[in-house]
């Protein structure tokens, strides 16, 4: 309440002007483009009662949700692994490896990605899941008895080719960022720390194990972070390849209901409420004060 | 001095910096248990000397041996080089993420091989030895300077090494502190350890040294027990700086 007290002119007339224009355009909407809006029928979307299972279960929109988490955190973890690897590879002596590194990272930071994610799509994970018979091995899982254990970390069994395709572009994609960030946290660790592992006689394996890594991976855990709000955003693009996330269940629920501004605001709600609260969470974590800062 | 072959040969020595001399045509030997300070103008190459013998900087022509095995590319050797050789930082670097102990243990458990229980016998016998036995659960960040290098020392001295190297160890020391880290090796120094010491404390140099090392341009100009080179330098260039760092 203090806070409203504060407020200068200018507030009031910036504000004032916001919603002057709000309301222009909720006029145009209503008006020019004879929209109907029917916001009673989005929550059987998000969740409903099921009359054959004697319950509430999610709605198409809540599942795609799930999917979006699932995804994010499986890409994320493995995008961690895979950063770490690339990180220590962009800072190895080994000239060869710091170029195939180097390389790897221009080719992802370089191209838009969505024709990165279609390359790894078409070219990788297609051939791998059929070389790897991927798909009888999930169909089977599916029909057998420990399908539900599998559903809660996986969703629908029968999509996990495609959801574990999502995961793995993801990842891929992904990877060069964590990677510089890696590569950062490697490189703010001072020189000293390293000639002083050196000196004791500990391998170069010992050295950034014990070493510079644990120190690193303190000072990047903020970037990190944030990148892993940016990659739960840039999750939305695997609907893409037909992966059932959040993004592509709103697709169909538009193409079935045709209520593009209702689907479109609740999930672009869901992604921000997500986002925001992954960020509250985060900054929360940062603030409490390290027992060895 | 206990032994009479020499410990380290360094012969012909040069390490460069692009274009950089850092060391020219550098030969000096050691004996194992001989206490040697080097002094010097900075600049003068004088840690890039000491940073060759555990190949921090690995030289450019010539030979270093250290303990009968000549330092080259060759990894397994290089390692069992740096088991025997300690090291002490003007800046400490002590690892900030772990505890004293666990500073201590880190080189005895993953390069000696040594079990924990035992590597923390030790690591205590030696912070005993630095006398700070009480701080060993603290982290670096929690110590006072003085501390933190007698820490650093005990951390070297955990490895068990036959040759010491102490890279200005007292620069980064407020004052008041400088005393206790240079007890620790003078008390070091009565134990028949190999020392190589580049500092500029005089005193102490006064006090252990059984040679001097003066070094200017990447040169050793003049090498002398510490009496005639305290009394009478035979180089004006060394004159000049003892003078410099002697006035006050």
């Amino acid at each position: 309440m203090r806070g409203l007290r504060k407020l200068h002119w200018l507030d009031w007339a910036i504000l004032a002007l916001l919603i002057l224009l709000a309301g222009y355009v909720w006029l145009r909407i209503d008006g020019t483009l004879n929209y109907k809006w029917r916001w009673q029928i989005i929550p059987q979307f998000l969740i409903r009662y099921d009359e054959e299972a004697g319950g509430w279960v999610g709605g198409t929109l809540m599942v795609g949700l799930f999917n979006t988490i699932r995804i994010s955190i499986m890409a994320s973890l493995l995008a961690l692994i895979l950063g770490t690897i690339l990180g220590l590879a962009r800072c190895a002596q080994n000239l060869t490896i710091r170029l195939l590194a180097r390389t790897y990272l221009e080719f992802l930071r370089n191209i838009p990605g969505l024709v990165v994610i279609f390359i790894f799509y078409f070219f990788l994970s297609e051939q791998l899941i059929a070389a790897f018979r991927i798909e009888d091995w999930a169909r089977d899982i599916a029909r057998g008895d420990n399908a539900w254990l599998w559903e809660i970390f996986f969703g629908d069994m029968r999509r996990f080719p495609s959801l574990i395709s999502g995961v793995f572009v993801l990842a891929l994609f992904e990877s060069a960022f964590v990677g510089e960030i890696v590569r950062a946290g490697i490189q703010s660790v001072p020189k000293g720390q390293r000639e002083a592992a050196r000196a004791m006689g500990l391998s170069w394996t010992d050295q950034m194990r014990f070493v510079v890594l644990p120190q690193a991976m303190r000072k990047v855990v903020p970037p990190l972070a944030s990148q892993f709000i940016m990659l739960v955003k840039d999750s939305a693009i695997v609907s893409l390849i037909s992966v059932q996330d959040l993004t592509y269940r709103t697709v169909e629920l538009v193409t079935s209901t045709r209520a593009i501004f209702e689907a479109w605001i609740t999930t672009a709600l869901i992604y921000g409420g997500l986002c925001f609260g992954l960020s509250l969470l985060f900054r929360r974590l940062e603030q409490k004060p390290g027992r060895r800062s | 001095m206990s032994d009479t072959t020499p410990i380290i040969r360094m012969i012909n020595v040069s390490k460069l910096f692009g274009d950089f001399v850092a060391l020219d045509d550098v030969s000096l030997s050691v004996a194992a248990g001989e206490r040697v300070v080097i002094c010097g103008p900075s600049g003068s190459g004088k840690s890039t000397l000491i940073r060759c013998i555990n190949r921090l900087e690995p030289h450019d022509r010539g030979r270093i041996i250290v303990d009968g095995l000549e330092l080259d590319e060759d990894m397994a050797n290089l390692r069992s080089v740096r088991q025997e050789v300690g090291m002490v930082f003007q800046q400490f670097n002590l690892f900030p993420h772990l505890t004293v102990l666990e500073n201590l243990t880190l080189g005895p458990i993953r390069v000696r091989r040594m079990a924990r229980p035992a590597a923390e016998a030790l690591a205590r016998q030696y912070l005993e030895r630095v006398h700070i036995p009480e701080q060993a659960d603290k982290y670096p960040g929690q110590l006072s300077g003085g501390q933190q290098q007698r820490v650093a020392i005990a951390r070297a001295l955990c490895m068990e090494p036959r040759i010491m190297l102490f890279d200005e160890p007292t620069s980064a020391l407020d004052p008041e502190m400088i005393k206790e880290v240079l007890d620790v090796m003078v008390e070091l120094a009565g134990t028949g350890m190999t020392m190589l010491c580049v500092t500029h404390e005089m005193g102490f140099a006064r006090k252990v040294a059984d040679r001097m090392v003066f070094m200017e341009a990447g040169r050793i100009v003049e090498t002398a027990p510490p009496e005639a080179f305290f009394t009478a330098p035979a180089s004006p260039r060394a004159r000049l700086f003892l003078d410099q760092v002697l006035e006050h």
